[in-house]
């Protein structure tokens, strides 16, 4: 099954795949959104939107249709 | 006189740069903006050792040079055009000790510039309790350039880091990272078409969307002597350049940074877990709302009874110590409330700002971000536009300012358009009165029908403003490429000194941008109420006094008061305001209501003022024009003026009305054209109309 950053439960880790990084904005790459990279889910807002990650040390918070592209291995 | 050093300050957002800043320069600083658009330029003069100088040049906080927002561009415009004035000798790259990993993607980028660059690695307070150690002398080797440990905070670092720009010509203009190495062949051809440019330049130039002085992007993009590549194809190939950025960041950390983990005491996730929480976080964000309003509300009060009254003195005695005349009138009645009426506004403006520098400074407004954006999206808001319309009930003039954090300049338009529909403290008079005037006094199944107008009026305002954002979402077509993607930054104690800068500055950009639109209209409805055409006007004293000679009850005041509510029916704005009569008269209004009505284009409190002045009632008791009121006849219809019907037809017409010149003069400053603030005057004065019209017709 194709797991993405959305289906991360509060306080799980995953790391990420390689990704068709065509919708994803640049700028979320910069920030440290690259494949191999751990990412771990901090809080959620109400509805699962947006979220609040740790990406490779960064803490950001991105909308749900932007994490949905992105595809994880999850570290159990 | 050496020459002065050019200084750019670089950094991403929450690195402490602007402290790094106001360290450098203290109140040595101007805020302005870059011409054309509306981008803060915030720069500032450091005295440096041995008598030298630099000019400093803060510019917007940026993650990368691949510019997504207008902020951004103009850093990337800058360092490419080498023939601005303030291009910079040296670049002054700040970075925050905790995010030293991602702050060095911005760096390597610089650097590859060719400009001389001085890496600064600020909160270095804070190493110790993370856990962190840097080996910098080995830093300093792999990037090819100074490195600077600063406190802001502490006030550490300042000093070596001046001496490090003092040295900046010792300094490498050597880049770390090969870009060209993700497409070899690809930039083989580029350099041979341009072999005067360099590469990374030319690089910058296809990829962003932005003109540059010295190179012509079509130019360069439509060359024939090389193969341009498809969107997706560039993008790729900055997905490449990011990657290789971050490998050669990564080898470079490995050998020269030590974080101890175990060491590191992690405040941040307590504190998110409460104040990002479903529950609490919600209910402490309005409990932090219902504070601010709470202290805006009391606390400013006391300083604008205070500007109120001065202006009053200063206004009664330049009138008695100065020659009787008109250019005595001019400045007592005409410029001394007018800036009056732009003095009055600073303490609100001081006071919210005050508080938002305290929310964006501890790191807490990217928390309320977090917790709004998802219900405000559906409003083509952001989460950033809450606190802007939350102030609007204060007053929209510092709610317009505060929409600058909103990098979306759709989102940010958008909040700037509706901020007017929220109640502000300046409808409160003249719903008081009126709801005292039209709504009986008595409690429905406990609560006072009064209370509950108002609530209700509130309640309307916040509802019209999302509604017209919902359709401002729907018409603008305005393209935007700001992805939402929020850096929620560590929690930090607030330093007083940025405080204290941030709220000088947007109180001065308020008091020198607004003001001089306010003192003008004030000036020019001064005149319009003091001159009028005609015998009517200018012998107003004795047409009155000769009507009264038979009375001998009346006293001199209430004599002098029936000749200045004369003399305003037969000015200019009186005569506007009978002119307008059949437009408002479909309303349930009156020609005096249309007086206060044009008179209150100023700022609406002035409706129970005017009221006052055509009544001549003298004082401004509540009172007594309340009793005036109610014995209105209305001219038309006959029966009282104020009934039900023309009372909820005039809150309406001041709920939505855009009465507020104050407003429209801040409009125009932030969006930098009168096309905005005219729509605003327009459209929402024309919904007023017919939402008034609307009403009196169906309940009269």
């Amino acid at each position: 099954m194709k797991r993405t950053l959305a289906d991360l439960k509060r306080g799980e880790r995953g790391i990420i795949k390689d990704f068709s990084a065509e919708n994803i904005p640049l700028k979320l790459l910069e920030m440290g959104c690259l494949p191999g990279n751990e990412v771990q889910m901090l809080q959620m807002a109400p509805f699962r939107d947006p979220m609040y990650l740790n990406i490779n040390g960064s803490h950001l918070a991105i909308r749900k249709e932007i994490a949905l592209l992105i595809e994880i291995d999850l570290i159990s | 006189m050496a020459k002065q050093i050019n200084i750019a300050l670089i950094g991403n957002p929450n690195t402490g740069k602007t402290s790094v800043f106001n360290q450098l320069t203290g109140l040595n600083q101007k805020v302005g903006n870059y011409p054309g658009i509306t981008v803060e330029k915030k720069e500032g003069i450091c005295k440096l050792p041995r008598g030298l100088k630099a000019h400093i040049l803060d510019l917007p906080g940026t993650y990368s040079l691949n510019a997504s927002s207008l902020d951004e561009n103009v850093v990337i415009e800058l360092l490419l055009n080498k023939s601005d004035k303030d291009y910079p000798d040296v670049a002054v790259v700040v970075s925050d000790v905790e995010n030293l990993k991602r702050n060095l993607l911005l760096f390597t980028q610089i650097k590859d510039l060719g400009i001389p660059t001085i890496l600064v690695i600020n909160m270095a307070d804070r190493m110790e309790r993370k856990g962190i150690s840097l080996d910098v002398e080995l830093l300093e080797e792999r990037l090819k350039t100074k490195v600077v440990l600063v406190s802001a905070r502490k006030n550490t670092g300042i000093d070596e880091l001046k001496e490090a720009i003092i040295n900046y010509r010792h300094i490498s203009d050597e880049p770390c990272v090969n870009a060209s190495i993700i497409a070899p062949e690809y930039f083989d051809r580029l350099r041979k078409a341009f072999p005067n440019q360099s590469l990374y330049k030319l690089w910058l130039v296809i990829t962003q969307d932005v003109n540059f002085g010295n190179i012509n992007r079509n130019e360069v993009s439509s060359s024939e002597l090389f193969e341009t590549k498809s969107h997706t194809e560039l993008k790729k190939l900055q997905h490449k350049e990011t990657i290789l950025r971050y490998q050669f960041i990564n080898g470079v950390l490995k050998e020269t940074m030590k974080v101890d983990a175990s060491s590191a005491k992690d405040l941040r996730s307590r504190l998110d877990r409460v104040l990002t929480h479903k529950i609490w976080g919600y209910a402490i964000f309005f409990g932090i709302l219902l504070l601010i309003f709470q202290a805006i509300y009391s606390w400013s009060s006391y300083p604008m009874d205070l500007i109120d009254e001065t202006f009053a003195f200063l206004s009664e005695w330049t009138k008695t110590s100065l020659p009787a005349g008109a250019f005595t009138n001019l400045i007592a009645e005409g410029i001394i409330p007018g800036l009056g009426g732009i003095v009055i506004f600073i303490p609100q403006i001081a006071f919210l700002f005050f508080f938002i520098s305290i929310l964006e400074e501890t790191g807490y407004m990217s928390r309320v971000v977090f917790l709004m954006d998802r219900i405000m999206r559906k409003f083509g808001l952001s989460g950033k536009s809450v606190v802007p319309l939350v102030s609007g009930t204060a007053c929209a003039i510092p709610a317009v300012m505060a929409t600058r954090n909103i990098e979306n300049w759709k989102e940010r338009l958008i909040t700037i358009l509706v901020v007017p529909f929220t109640t502000c403290s300046a409808r409160l008079p003249v719903y008081l009165i009126i709801i005292a005037l039209v709504i009986p006094d008595r409690a429905v199944w406990g609560f006072n029908l009064q209370g509950l107008t108002l609530m209700l009026l509130y309640l309307l305002g916040f509802g019209v403003a999302i509604g017209s954002a919902w359709i401002l979402n729907l018409i603008l077509n305005i393209k935007t490429r700001s992805h939402f993607v929020i850096e929620m930054p560590n929690y930090k104690l607030p330093m007083g000194k940025n405080i204290a800068i941030n709220v000088v500055e947007k109180t001065k950009s308020f008091v020198f941008g607004a003001g001089k639109i306010i003192l003008a209209i004030s000036i020019i409805l001064w005149v319009l109420a003091s001159y009028g055409p005609g015998e009517n006007f200018n012998q107003a004293e004795e047409i009155v006094t000769s009507e009264y000679s038979q009375n001998t009850e009346i006293s001199e005041n209430e004599l002098e008061e029936e000749i200045a509510s004369f003399k305003l029916r037969n000015s200019y704005i009186g005569i506007m305001g009978r002119g307008i009569e059949p437009v408002v008269a479909p309303l349930g209004y009156d020609w005096k209501i249309g007086i206060a009505i044009i008179s209150s284009f100023a700022a609406r409190e002035v409706f129970v003022g005017t009221l006052a002045t055509i009544y001549s009632v003298g004082s401004d008791e509540e009172e007594t024009i309340k009793n005036r009121m109610a014995a209105e006849i209305n001219p038309i219809l006959g029966g009282p003026l104020f009934t039900f019907a023309s009372g909820v037809s005039l809150l309406l017409f001041y709920a939505f009305a855009m009465q507020c010149m104050s407003t429209l003069a801040i409009v125009k400053r932030e969006t930098n054209t009168w096309k905005w603030p005219v729509l605003q005057l327009v459209v929402m004065t024309l919904f007023a109309y017919f939402v008034a019209l609307a009403a009196f017709q169906l309940l009269k």
